[in-house]
């Protein structure tokens, strides 16, 4: 087995897309950077709010900023090598193909379900070669053995596929956490697999 | 018509050798908001669902996509 040295010198040399800074993509980015990915390229449109600190990567400190200005620098002072493209705009069918097209593997982070069938759908038929990890159902707390990954061939769905965020079932840190975190994993998994094989399975 | 759907076997009694992506969703009271669908492992788009035939044998997936990240 490898040691981490080896695992980083080979994630070093790979880029991951991110659709989305929020709960998801925030903590992505994270998980990623630590583990040694070499460039990320993430795209959100919002700024930092005050409700967004229950469960993203951002600091009381950064509130009204873009997240992805925000994010980045979070990310250079985990590991100040990192390249990290930032766009800060609304992701549609239109810019994703233009921003995501040299990603080795892609992640679905968005909030709103239409835009995660935008990304699904655009990346069957755009870059159907291009492994993509969704985040599917992460609301509430508890219940944390429904939280799974689904393998649908270069599709992978993180999350327990049925809860809803709502006011009364919100997005709190340690579920959306764990979805984030199988999505990480899925990534780091699919990345190595390459030279490790597929004995750990995404 | 023997199909299967979200991994279990399914027969259909219809009076057709295919039935569309939409019809079936109609049928299967597929009725949440947002899902997506694949057909024989490729996912097809919202706007084929009507243009797209399942026919014998074939293997279909709907999954249902939920708010939230």
């Amino acid at each position: 087995m490898p040691t981490f040295d080896e695992i980083k010198s080979i994630l070093s040399h790979y880029t991951v897309g991110i659709a989305g800074a929020g709960g998801l993509g925030s903590n992505i980015a994270q998980a990623l950077v630590r583990a040694g990915v070499g460039r990320l390229i993430i795209a959100d449109f919002d700024v930092v709010s005050e409700s967004n600190l229950n469960r993203q990567f951002y600091f009381a400190d950064q509130l009204g900023r873009y997240k992805v200005e925000a994010l980045k620098e979070n990310l250079l002072r985990i590991r100040p090598e990192v390249t990290v493209e930032i766009h800060n705009l609304h992701l549609t069918s239109q810019n994703i193909p233009v921003i995501y097209p040299t990603v080795d593997v892609m992640v679905e982070a968005f909030d709103v379900a239409e835009m995660k069938r935008v990304l699904i759908e655009l990346f069957a038929s755009t870059f159907p070669s291009i492994p993509l990890v969704v985040g599917n159902g992460m609301a509430g707390w508890g219940n944390s053995n429904t939280m799974a990954v689904r393998e649908m061939g270069n599709l992978y769905l993180c999350g327990d596929g049925v809860s809803e965020v709502s006011v009364n079932l919100p997005p709190i840190a340690p579920r959306v956490g764990i979805c984030a975190s199988q999505q990480a994993n899925v990534v780091v998994s699919l990345l190595l697999s390459k030279y490790f094989g597929n004995e750990n399975n995404p | 018509m023997k199909i299967t759907l979200n991994n279990r076997a399914e027969e259909l009694d219809l009076n057709q050798p295919t039935i569309s992506i939409e019809e079936l969703l109609a049928l299967k009271s597929f009725t949440y908001k947002m899902l997506f669908v694949k057909h024989n492992g490729v996912v097809i788009k919202k706007e084929d669902y009507p243009v797209t035939n399942v026919a014998e044998g074939d293997n279909v997936e709907v999954i249902h996509l939920m708010t939230g990240g």
